[in-house]
C-alpha cells in the first residue's frame, strides 16, 4: 500500500494554486491528508499531479467577524477549531462536533476546508455546518464567489467547486449568545465516522418556546440533510423531550443510504432518536446561560 | 548476598528496553545490501479460470527486476503444492494449496505472481501492469449453500465440497434424549474473523551460493516447522535452511500456518541472486492471511427436571475457505469443548466441513474453543430460561466438581488420548467470579436502573482450555565462559513474554539472576527440532523443558565445583554467578566451572566428569494441562441504537502455577479484549460473490481503548500433575468465555422484551432487529 | 511552477539534522524507516487508523503513513528513537510502560509511547477516560489496554510529582 508515482507542487500564493488548477489535468489538491493518503496508499486514486495546499498562505486563520459569526480558512486545522476560544464562543456546535472527528492524530493534521470538500455525508463537520448555515467561499479565475452549503452539497461526495476553483474559508453566520447547541452520534468505536449523527441548535424564549432551530442529520443520507419541515413544526412551541420525540419521528422517513455494513432501515432507525438527543442536548444549553464545554 | 527466587515472581520483562526505545528487530526493520522487494498479484476473482497471465508490460518497467509465475518457480521446487494438513481419516478430499495460482483461483486474495522490484513502490506499480486473463466461475460463498445438492463446486475439479467429516461421540445420546422432559433445541452462528496482529506476515530472504545457505528471516509462530517444509520444498538439506523469527508483532494463530510466500521469496531470492522482502500490507492481511470465520450449529440439550444435563446432541457445520492449510482441529477443538467443563453424560455432535471459496481457515487465539464454550453456555442459559432458575444455579449443578478430578472425559484429543481434566475446582471459581462480579445483588440493581429506562444486563460463563499441546518443545541452557547461562529454544516469542518466560525458570536453578541469563528463540541454527508457539503450549512445553535442562546443568555445575573447590555437593549453593561454599568465603565462579568443563587438551577433566557444562531436555508430555475460569460480566444496552456497552467484567482462572503472574495478567487481559471484539465488533465480512469486504480497519472493527472495560482478574492456582512445574497454559484462555458471557449479559439487559440471541458477534443493529422481530412474532407460549 | 517527482529535503529528526533525496510519493513513514534507518516507527495499516506509525510533527502528534516526506521539509520530528536518555536510560514514561507490563510485542507500542507524549504536553491533569480518549487512535491487539492505561497514569503521576 504505497502511493503511486504523481507530480509534486507546494506553491504558496492562492493564485498559483489557481493557475496549476487551470492548467493541469488529473490533479489532486492535498489538504490536511487524511482522507487522501489513505487513498492514495490504496491506490483508490491515481492522480497525475498533487498540489500541496500546506504551505498557500491565507488559509489556516479563524477569523471573528464584528457580526458575531466566523470566517474560518480551509487550511484551518481541526485540532483548531478544537481549541479556538472564539469557535467555543460563537459556534461550540463546531467545538463538539470536531470532539467527534477521528482522532487527536489525525485532527492534529485534516483540515475544514478538506472535511467540505471531501464531502463525506457521515463527516461530523460537515453536518455542522448544514445545521449552521454555512456559507463557502470558492476561488477560481474569475476570483471569489459564495455558496450556501445547500448549494454546495450536490450529491453523495460532490460539492459544487469546479476543477479550476479551490475552497478558501468557510463563513459561519452569528448565532444569537443564548442559542443552545448540540451534537450526539452514533458509531461504533470513538473516533469512528458516525453510522447517523445530528446537529442542533435551538433558540427558546422566556416561556420555553422555540424561536428559532436548525437540525442537520448526518450518515443518514448521501448529503447531510436539514428537516426544514420539523423545524418550522417546532417554532412557537414550547421546547420539551415529549414535543421533540413526537416531531422527530418524521425523521425516520428520510431517504436513508444502504451499504453492505449498515442498511438504511437501520439508519432510519436512529435517526429520530439522533435528532431527539440532539435537539435535547440543545435545549439543556439554551437560554443564555455560559457555554458549558461538553466533554 | 542471597541466591533470590524468579519463578512466580512479577520481574520486569527482559524484551522490553528494545522494544521501548525503537531498538526492536522486525522482520521489516533488517535491510540487507542489494535488497530487492516483492509485492505480489492477487486473484480479484472470488473463482476463476486462469486463461494467461502477461507480464511483459510489468517486465518492461525500470526498476523492476523479475515478474516470477509458477512456471518461473517449477525448476526450483520438489512439488507444486504445500501439503500441510495434519493427518485426520475425516478428510473427503484433499484441497492443497498451490505455491502459486497458474490454472484456477478460488479465493480473492490468492497469490498468482510475485514481482521483484528495487522497491516496494515500484513493485506495487508492476502490479498494475500485469494482464491477467481469466474466466469467472460459479462461486461457493456460503458454507450452507455449499453442502446443498447441486451447489458450485469450490474448485472445478472437485466432485462436491464436503472436504471432511467425522463426529464426537459419547454414551447413548438417542436413549437420554428419548427418556428425557425436557429437550431445548437452538441455532447457532457464530464468526470469529481475523487474526489482525499489529504486524503482519513478512518475510526477508537471502541465499548465500558460497556458503549454500537460504537465511529466511520469518514473522511466524512456527520457524522450525517452516524450515523443514523449506528444505523439502526447495531439495535443501535443513543445514542449508536456517529459519529466524526475529521479534514477531503478534501472531495469534495465523502465522503458525506456513504459506506459499514463505517459498515464493525464498526461490526468488534464488533466482535474482539477491535479498528479497516482502512486508506482507493490511490489505493483503485481511485478503490472504488465513481467518476464522463461520460456524453454524444445530443443537438439542435434555435435562431432568432438577436441570442436569442428560445428553447434548446435534450438528456443526464450519467454513473451511478455499483450501486445507492447517486441518480439521478448530471444529474437531468446537465439538470436543462443548460438553468439557460440565458433566453432560451422552453426546453426540456430527461435524462437517465444507469448502467456500475464501480465505483459507486455521486457528485463532481460542482455535474453537470460544464456539465450543458460547454453544454450551448459551444451552445453559435456555434450561434456565425454560425451567425459570437462576443461570449460575444451573451451571452449579452441572459442572465438574473439584472432588472428580482428575476427570477423564469419554473424548479423544486429536492425538487419541482421551481428554483428562487434570486439576481444578470450576464450582469455586464461579462462585469466585459471582461474588466479585455483584451477581446477588443484580436482580435489585437491574430493577432500579429499569426504572430509570436504563437496560442493564448480567452474564455468567464458565470455561475450560485445553492447553501444553505436547509430544515436546526442547530447550538447551549451557553456562558460557563468561558465566552468562545461555538458554536456547525452537519456542518462538510473538509478543507473550515467551524469553522472561524461560529466563525465569532458568534463573531459579542458577541464584535468581535474572540478568545473567541470555535466551535465544526463533532460530532454527539455536535449535534444530521443535514447533514454535501456538495452543498455548509453551510455559507448559518450553517451560518444563527449561525446567529439566537447568536441573541436570545446575546438578553438573555443582558436582564440578566440588571437584574444583573440594567441598561436598551438599555444601555448596549457586548465588548470583558463583557457586560457593555455604557459610565460608570460598568459591568458583560459574564462567570457570564452565571453563573447566570445556577441558584442556592432554588434561583430564574436573573428576573426569563428562565434558561441558550445557544439557537439552525435551520433556514429553502428551495430555493436555486444562486451564480453567468463570466470566461474569455487566452490559449496558441502549435499545434505542441497540449498543452494548461493558461496565464490568470479572475473570476468575485457574492457569495452575503462574510463572509470572503480571504476564499472565496480561496474556488473559489480551485474551479478554479479543473475546470482546469477537462479541460485538469483529465481523470478516463477504458478499454473496465472495467478495471481501471488510478489507480496511474502519470495516473491521479492532476495540480500542475507550470500549474496553477495566476487568477485574481473580487468580486461583490449582498446580498441573502434568509437569513438575505444575504449569498450564494461559494464552487463550481469556478469550474463550467471553462472547458467550457477552451474548448471556445483553440477553439479560432485555429481559421483558423477551429477546432471544443465538449468534456473535452481535451488532447494534442486530440488537435492534432482534427487539423488532420479537415485537412482530406472535407471542409465544 | 513546475512539479517535481524528486524533490531534496532537509528536517530535524529528534533534534539531529537529517537530508535525503526523495521521490516525492514517499511518505514520512517509509523515510524515517528507509533513508533515516529510524525503524522504530512502524507500519500497521498504512490507511490512518492503527496509530502504530504515530510521530510527533513540530510537536503534534501525526500519522506518518499519512504524510509525505516533502511534507515534513523544514520542520521538526519526533520518534520513539528519541524519548530515552542520550545514556539509553528510559524516561518516566517508558519505564512506567515497562513497570506495568503496557506491553507485549511492542509493536505497536511506538506510536503510543508518541501519542501520550504529545498528550501530557498538552494537558497534564489527565482522567484515566481522558487518557483512554487520548489512545483510541491507536490499536493494540495484545494487552487490552488496561496495562497502557495503567501505565499512562503512572507516568502522569510521576511526571506531576516533578514539577
Amino acid at each position: 500500500m504505497k502511493p503511486p508515482p504523481f507530480k509534486y507542487y507546494d506553491p504558496t500564493a492562492q493564485n498559483e494554486v489557481v493557475g496549476l488548477l487551470s492548467s493541469l489535468e488529473n490533479l489532486k489538491l492535498l489538504a490536511g491528508g487524511q482522507s487522501l493518503l489513505p487513498m492514495l496508499n490504496m491506490r483508490f486514486v491515481l492522480p497525475d499531479h498533487v498540489v500541496d495546499l500546506n504551505r498557500v498562505a491565507g488559509l489556516d486563520f479563524v477569523e471573528a467577524d464584528a457580526g458575531g459569526g466566523l470566517r474560518i480558512g480551509a487550511m484551518t486545522r481541526q485540532r483548531t477549531l478544537e481549541f479556538s476560544a472564539d469557535v467555543a464562543a460563537r459556534a461550540p456546535l463546531i467545538r463538539e462536533a470536531v470532539l467527534h472527528v477521528g482522532h487527536r492524530q489525525t485532527r492534529n493534521r485534516g483540515t475544514l476546508g478538506g472535511s467540505l470538500s471531501h464531502l463525506d455525508p457521515a463527516a461530523e463537520l460537515v453536518t455542522a455546518a448544514v445545521a449552521l448555515d454555512a456559507v463557502v467561499a470558492l476561488r477560481g479565475p474569475a476570483g471569489l464567489r459564495q455558496l450556501a452549503m445547500s448549494e454546495f452539497m450536490l450529491g453523495y461526495m460532490t460539492p459544487a467547486t469546479n476543477p479550476d476553483e479551490m475552497l478558501v474559508s468557510v463563513t459561519f453566520p452569528a448565532l444569537p449568545a443564548a442559542h443552545g447547541w448540540g451534537f450526539v452520534e452514533f458509531a461504533r468505536r470513538h473516533g469512528d465516522f458516525a453510522i447517523a449523527s445530528a446537529a442542533a441548535t435551538l433558540v427558546t424564549d422566556a416561556q420555553g418556546r422555540i424561536s428559532k432551530v436548525a437540525l442537520a442529520l448526518g450518515g443518514i443520507g448521501v448529503v447531510p440533510l436539514r428537516m426544514p419541515e420539523l423545524e418550522t413544526g417546532l417554532l412557537g412551541a414550547v421546547a420539551s423531550e415529549a414535543l421533540f420525540a413526537d416531531h422527530c419521528r418524521a425523521c425516520a422517513t428520510v431517504e436513508a443510504m444502504d451499504d453492505a455494513l449498515v442498511t438504511a432501515g437501520y439508519r432510519q432507525q436512529l435517526a429520530p432518536v439522533m435528532a431527539r438527543r440532539a435537539l435535547m442536548a440543545a435545549l439543556q444549553r439554551s437560554g443564555g446561560g455560559a457555554a458549558t464545554q461538553p466533554h | 548476598m542471597k541466591s533470590r527466587h524468579t519463578f512466580g515472581e512479577r520481574v520486569s520483562r527482559i524484551e522490553d528496553d528494545a522494544l521501548l526505545t525503537g531498538r526492536g528487530r522486525f522482520v521489516d526493520d533488517i535491510a540487507l545490501p542489494g535488497m530487492t522487494e516483492a509485492a505480489f498479484l492477487r486473484s480479484p476473482y472470488a473463482h476463476a479460470a486462469i486463461r494467461r497471465i502477461d507480464v511483459t508490460a510489468a517486465l518492461a518497467l525500470p526498476g523492476v527486476i523479475a515478474v516470477l509465475t509458477l512456471d518461473d518457480l517449477r525448476p526450483y521446487l520438489t512439488t507444486d503444492k504445500l501439503a500441510v494438513g495434519m493427518p485426520s481419516p475425516s478428510y473427503r478430499l484433499e484441497v492443497d494449496r498451490p505455491i502459486l495460482a497458474s490454472t484456477e483461483v478460488t479465493y480473492v486474495g490468492e497469490p498468482i505472481a510475485v514481482v521483484i522490484a528495487t522497491s516496494r513502490y515500484i513493485a506495487e506499480d508492476a502490479l498494475n501492469l500485469i494482464a491477467l486473463d481469466a474466466d469467472p466461475l460459479e462461486v461457493v460463498a456460503d458454507c450452507r449453500e455449499a453442502l446443498k445438492p447441486g451447489a458450485p463446486r469450490a474448485h472445478r475439479a472437485l466432485p462436491h465440497n464436503l472436504v471432511a467429516e467425522f463426529d464426537i461421540t459419547y454414551g447413548q445420546v438417542d436413549a437420554a434424549f428419548a427418556a428425557a422432559k425436557t429437550v431445548l433445541r437452538e441455532k447457532f452462528w457464530q464468526h470469529r474473523g481475523a487474526g489482525q496482529s499489529m504486524e503482519g506476515r513478512g518475510i526477508l530472504a537471502r541465499f548465500d551460493e558460497s556458503e549454500r545457505l537460504l537465511t529466511l528471516w520469518n514473522s511466524t509462530q512456527t520457524p522450525n516447522v517452516g524450515q523443514r517444509l523449506l528444505a523439502d520444498l526447495l531439495g535443501l538439506e535443513e543445514t542449508e535452511v536456517r529459519v529466524i523469527a526475529p521479534d514477531i508483532g503478534g501472531g495469534f494463530g495465523p502465522k503458525l500456518v506456513f504459506y506459499c510466500e514463505e517459498v515464493v521469496i525464498a526461490a526468488a531470492a534464488m533466482i535474482v541472486k539477491a535479498p528479497v522482502k516482502w512486508i506482507e500490507d493490511r490489505r493483503e492481511h485481511f485478503m490472504s492471511t488465513t481467518q476464522e470465520r463461520d460456524q453454524y450449529w444445530d443443537v438439542e440439550i435434555a435435562v431432568d427436571d432438577d436441570a442436569r444435563v442428560l445428553g447434548i446432541r446435534g450438528s456443526l457445520l464450519h467454513d473451511h475457505g478455499a483450501y486445507t492449510a492447517r486441518g480439521v482441529n478448530i471444529p474437531y477443538n468446537s465439538a470436543l469443548t462443548v460438553p468439557l467443563a460440565y458433566n453432560v453424560p451422552n453426546y453426540r455432535m456430527d461435524v462437517k466441513l465444507a469448502l467456500t471459496n475464501k480465505v483459507p481457515v486455521t486457528p485463532i487465539r481460542g482455535a474453537g474453543q470460544p464456539q465450543g464454550c458460547f454453544v454450551m453456555e448459551r444451552l445453559l442459559d435456555r434450561v434456565a430460561q425454560k425451567l425459570n432458575l437462576d443461570r449460575a444455579e444451573v451451571r452449579r449443578r452441572n459442572l465438574v466438581r473439584a472432588d472428580q478430578m482428575p476427570c477423564t472425559k469419554e473424548i479423544k484429543l486429536r492425538g487419541g488420548t482421551f481428554v483428562v481434566l487434570d486439576s481444578g475446582d470450576y464450582p469455586a471459581s464461579q462462585q469466585a467470579a459471582l461474588d466479585a462480579g455483584g451477581w446477588s445483588g443484580f436482580a435489585e440493581r437491574q430493577k432500579a436502573a429499569r426504572a430509570q429506562g436504563r437496560h442493564i444486563g448480567i452474564g455468567v460463563a464458565n470455561y475450560v482450555e485445553g492447553t501444553g499441546r505436547g509430544p515436546f518443545e526442547p530447550v538447551r541452557v549451557r553456562v558460557s565462559a563468561s558465566g552468562k547461562i545461555l538458554v536456547a529454544s525452537s519456542a518462538t516469542a510473538m509478543g507473550q513474554g515467551t524469553k522472561t518466560m524461560l529466563a525465569q525458570v532458568v534463573a531459579e536453578q542458577f541464584g535468581g539472576e535474572i540478568d545473567n541469563v541470555v535466551v535465544t528463540t526463533g532460530d532454527t541454527s539455536a535449535m534444530s527440532s521443535g514447533f514454535g508457539g501456538f495452543n498455548s503450549r509453551q510455559a507448559v512445553m518450553a517451560g518444563s523443558s527449561a525446567h529439566s535442562a537447568a536441573m541436570t546443568v545446575r546438578a553438573k555445575a555443582i558436582q564440578a565445583a566440588s571437584h574444583l573447590l573440594e567441598a561436598a555437593p551438599e555444601d555448596l549453593e549457586i548465588v548470583g554467578s558463583r557457586i560457593q561454599v555455604v557459610g565460608s568465603d570460598r568459591f568458583i565462579s560459574l564462567g570457570d566451572v564452565s571453563r573447566a568443563l570445556a577441558g584442556i587438551a592432554g588434561y583430564r577433566l574436573p573428576g573426569d566428569m563428562e565434558p561441558g557444562l550445557e544439557a537439552t531436555a525435551q520433556v514429553i508430555v502428551h495430555d493436555m494441562a486444562f486451564s480453567s475460569g468463570s466470566a461474569v460480566a455487566e452490559v449496558e444496552v441502549d435499545v434505542e441504537t441497540g449498543e452494548v456497552r461493558v461496565k464490568n467484567l470479572v475473570l476468575s482462572h485457574d492457569c495452575g502455577r503462574m510463572i509470572n503472574p503480571t504476564l499472565v495478567d496480561g496474556q488473559v487481559i489480551g485474551g479478554v479484549a479479543h473475546g470482546l471484539g469477537n462479541a460485538l465488533f469483529e465481523w470478516m465480512g463477504y458478499d454473496s460473490n465472495a467478495q471481501p469486504i471488510t478489507t480496511n480497519f474502519g470495516e473491521y472493527l479492532l476495540i480500542t481503548a475507550t470500549e474496553m472495560p477495566a476487568i477485574k482478574i481473580l487468580h486461583s492456582e490449582s498446580p498441573s500433575p502434568l509437569n513438575a512445574l505444575g504449569v498450564k497454559g494461559v494464552g487463550e484462555s481469556g478469550v474463550i468465555p467471553i462472547a458467550a458471557v457477552i451474548v448471556s449479559a445483553v440477553e439479560n439487559a432485555l429481559e421483558g422484551l423477551n429477546v432471544r440471541l443465538a449468534h456473535c458477534p452481535i451488532s447494534p443493529m442486530d440488537v435492534l432487529k432482534a427487539i423488532a422481530d420479537v415485537r412482530k412474532a406472535p407471542s409465544e407460549s | 511552477m513546475t512539479g517535481a517527482s524528486r524533490r531534496a529535503i532537509k528536517l530535524q529528526v529528534n533534534g539531529k539534522p537529517h537530508a535525503a533525496e526523495v521521490d516525492v510519493r514517499l511518505t514520512l513513514a517509509d523515510c524515517l524507516r528507509q533513508e533515516f534507518k529510524l525503524t522504530g516507527t512502524h507500519l500497521g495499516c498504512e490507511h490512518g487508523v492503527c496509530g502504530a506509525c504515530t510521530v510527533l510533527l513540530d510537536g503534534q502528534s501525526v500519522r506518518a503513513c499519512l504524510m509525505l516526506a516533502v511534507q515534513a521539509d523544514g520542520r521538526a520530528v519526533a520518534t520513539v528513537e528519541g524519548l530515552a536518555g542520550a545514556d539509553g536510560k528510559l524516561n518516566i514514561l517508558q519505564q512506567a510502560f515497562k513497570d506495568h507490563h503496557g506491553l507485549q510485542c511492542g509493536f505497536c507500542t511506538p506510536g503510543i509511547l508518541m501519542t501520550l507524549t504529545e498528550c501530557f504536553a498538552d494537558k497534564p491533569d489527565l482522567t484515566e477516560q481522558d487518557i483512554r480518549v487520548a489512545l483510541s487512535g491507536n490499536i493494540c491487539r495484545c494487552t487490552g489496554y488496561q496495562g497502557i492505561v495503567d501505565a499512562a497514569m503512572d507516568a502522569l503521576r510521576k511526571m506531576r510529582s516533578l514539577l
